[in-house]
């Protein structure tokens, strides 16, 4: 039985303008179920389910014998694809990998029977095998999933195809499946990051916009240093960046095509503006307008241009985000007397708010999932990220610093990105994750100081 | 050659009609004994430095403090008697706050001076608000002394009629 499912064709267009796009370039992948199951199920053996929910997880060890292939070539990209998944996989500290010298079964076609027992052997819980092969500069990779201690497949044989300079976005796509097919949690290794790049001492930061691989590869920078340029979001296709830049001298917002090139500003919006976000379903943004020293929320309808006024106080109201079914807005406010959380129906309305512990709120943003809101607070001197459910009940803080601020969520709802800036003359800022869970703090090391970052949704 | 001796006549002009207008190694040879004579009173650097450019405010708040005052109504009467036409005022915040507060923080403190000096007669069009939040900090530790400096309106002469 074969099935092949085309899932995605983009056609590289433009490519001079959006060769730092590489995502969106021609990767044609085909997920195919050709393999059999040829695993030995038994139903009384207890399946691997690993729940990252929990507080404390022991990470799976995986065995992952080098991919199978013909020729150099292929050898050599086979190495490379290992070498991200498995830098992905090690990320989640849900997976460890054992040494192959302790290998007892050789792996020569995935098309095997597997010998359980001398996976077990060796205490592997999985076992990934695969081949790799480049025909006319086509790269096709195809691998299997084994759950050895419940001895059956968990997923079925998945093959992947495209050009050389996809193969990280297919190592991304294949840590995603075992990801996904291990904890039953949502996708978000095949995603990019924009963030501002900041160099210089603090009193002279320069500061560009600038777009990275999820794991920090493909660099690449949006704009030149002349401008402070701040806290740059993904539109929900992941193809526009919405960003505050002080280009004409003072903070004003743009919208950014990245497919295109195409740079949109938005003159008829009155004084300074700044913390835009798209709307979940791409046709407004959402953003701060300060007229007359007053800081409001707006939305603008990016198709007729029309601009509705959210709020009407003398506070300071700012940082929206909407809810990802787009019927609410989480916000900032200083109307209560200091800076909190609340929430308000999409069109306007009476505001609720949702933070009640101590000290101030601020930056809130609505998890994918809908249920849960990060945000970050600011209590006896330090920084924090932390999570609440949609009505403020469980708040839980994840994380505690000199200053940590501005969390994104990856596009499962599991894990959270923000930047950590150190104290002192020489403080500087860089990116971290952390898990909703409160585990797995981890810097993401680049060559520049780096704060406001975005998570792209899921690329296509 | 004709055309050096005007180029050195220039630099000498040049050098002569710069003297005139900086301070002297040993500070301020006021010729008629005021110590601030010699920066003429109508100079930017008198503004920004004897006048003072710029005001303080307490954490979170935009209020001019009655310590200030003075501060402004000199500003605003030096801008009156200099025929300034063009002034920014820029409202900046200590790091000790959130990015997109902090930008809004720096415009009520900038509107707060804007107000305070269209109050005093400096004509409201002459006058325009730019907040750099907690983005161009002046002094950079991470402690009170610098962040009590850095929550700062300053007035900043653009240009005069």
């Amino acid at each position: 039985m074969t099935r092949n499912m085309n899932l995605q064709r983009l056609n590289k267009n433009n490519e001079k303008k959006v060769n730092f796009f590489i995502s969106f370039l021609c990767l044609i992948i085909f997920l195919s179920f050709t393999f059999v199951n040829k695993g030995l199920s038994q139903a009384n053996v207890p399946e691997l389910d690993i729940d990252v929910t929990e507080g404390v997880v022991e990470p799976i060890p995986v065995a992952f014998p080098n991919f199978i292939t013909k020729d150099f070539p292929s050898s050599l990209i086979a190495s490379e694809i290992s070498k991200i998944v498995k830098n992905d996989l090690l990320k989640t500290s849900l997976f460890r990998f054992i040494t192959e010298s302790t290998y007892i079964s050789d792996v020569t076609s995935i098309d095997s029977p597997v010998r359980f027992a001398d996976w077990r052997a060796i205490n592997s819980d999985l076992l990934l095998v695969g081949n790799v092969s480049i025909i006319n500069e086509t790269i096709t990779i195809k691998f299997r999933l084994w759950d050895v201690v419940g001895q059956n497949e968990i997923f079925k044989g998945v093959q992947f195809q495209g050009p050389s300079n996809s193969i990280r976005r297919i190592a991304h796509k294949i840590s995603d499946l075992i990801y996904s097919g291990v904890t039953g949690e949502g996708n978000y290794f095949d995603t990019r990051i924009a963030f501002i790049s900041e160099r210089g001492p603090k009193n002279n930061r320069t500061k560009r916009l600038a777009i990275m691989d999820q794991d920090g590869a493909n660099l690449n920078f949006l704009t030149n240093s002349d401008s402070i340029v701040l806290a740059p979001r993904f539109s929900p296709d992941a193809r526009k960046i919405l960003y505050t830049s002080y280009d004409t001298g003072k903070p004003r917002v743009y919208l950014l095509n990245l497919v295109t090139g195409n740079l949109r500003s938005f003159p008829q919006l009155p004084g300074m503006t700044f913390a835009p976000r798209f709307s979940p379903d791409g046709k407004k943004i959402i953003l701060s307008i300060t007229d007359n020293g007053n800081t409001d929320i707006y939305t603008l309808n990016l198709e007729n241009n029309s601009k509705k006024r959210l709020t009407k106080n003398v506070a300071i109201d700012t940082a929206p985000s909407f809810s990802p079914d787009g019927k609410f807005i989480v916000f900032e406010s200083d109307r209560g007397g200091n800076q909190q959380i609340y929430v308000m129906p999409s069109n306007g309305g009476s505001a609720k708010r949702i933070s009640f512990g101590n000290g101030r709120y601020g930056t809130p943003v609505w998890s994918p999932r809908g249920d849960m809101i990060a945000f970050t607070k600011m209590y006896k001197g330090n920084f924090h990220i932390g999570v609440m459910r949609k009505d403020g009940s469980q708040e839980r803080l994840l994380t505690k610093a000199f200053i940590d601020e501005g969390p994104t969520w990856a596009p499962n709802g599991r894990i959270i990105m923000f930047f950590r800036e150190t104290a002192g003359v020489n403080g500087a800022p860089s990116l971290y994750t952390i898990e909703v869970t409160g585990r797995n703090l981890r810097k993401i090391e680049l060559s520049s100081f780096a704060s406001d970052p975005s998570w792209s949704p899921l690329l296509n | 050659m004709k055309f050096q001796k005007i180029v050195i006549f220039t630099c000498i002009l040049f050098t002569i009609t710069n003297c005139s207008e900086t301070n002297g190694l040993f500070g301020k040879s006021g010729a008629d004994g005021d110590p601030f004579a010699n920066i003429s009173q109508s100079s930017l650097d008198y503004f920004t430095n004897e006048l003072g450019d710029t005001i303080l405010f307490k954490v979170n708040q935009s209020v001019i403090e009655p310590e200030y005052r003075d501060v402004l109504n000199s500003q605003a009467s030096w801008i009156k008697e200099n025929s300034i036409s063009s002034i920014t005022i820029e409202g900046h915040a200590d790091e000790q706050g959130t990015r997109e507060y902090n930008l809004a923080l720096g415009a009520r403190r900038a509107t707060a001076v804007r107000n305070y000096l269209v109050s005093k007669g400096v004509p409201e069009s002459n006058l325009s608000v730019v907040t750099y939040g907690k983005e161009r900090p002046l002094r950079i530790c991470s402690e009170e002394s610098c962040w009590s400096k850095n929550r700062r309106a300053i007035t900043i002469i653009e240009g005069s009629n």
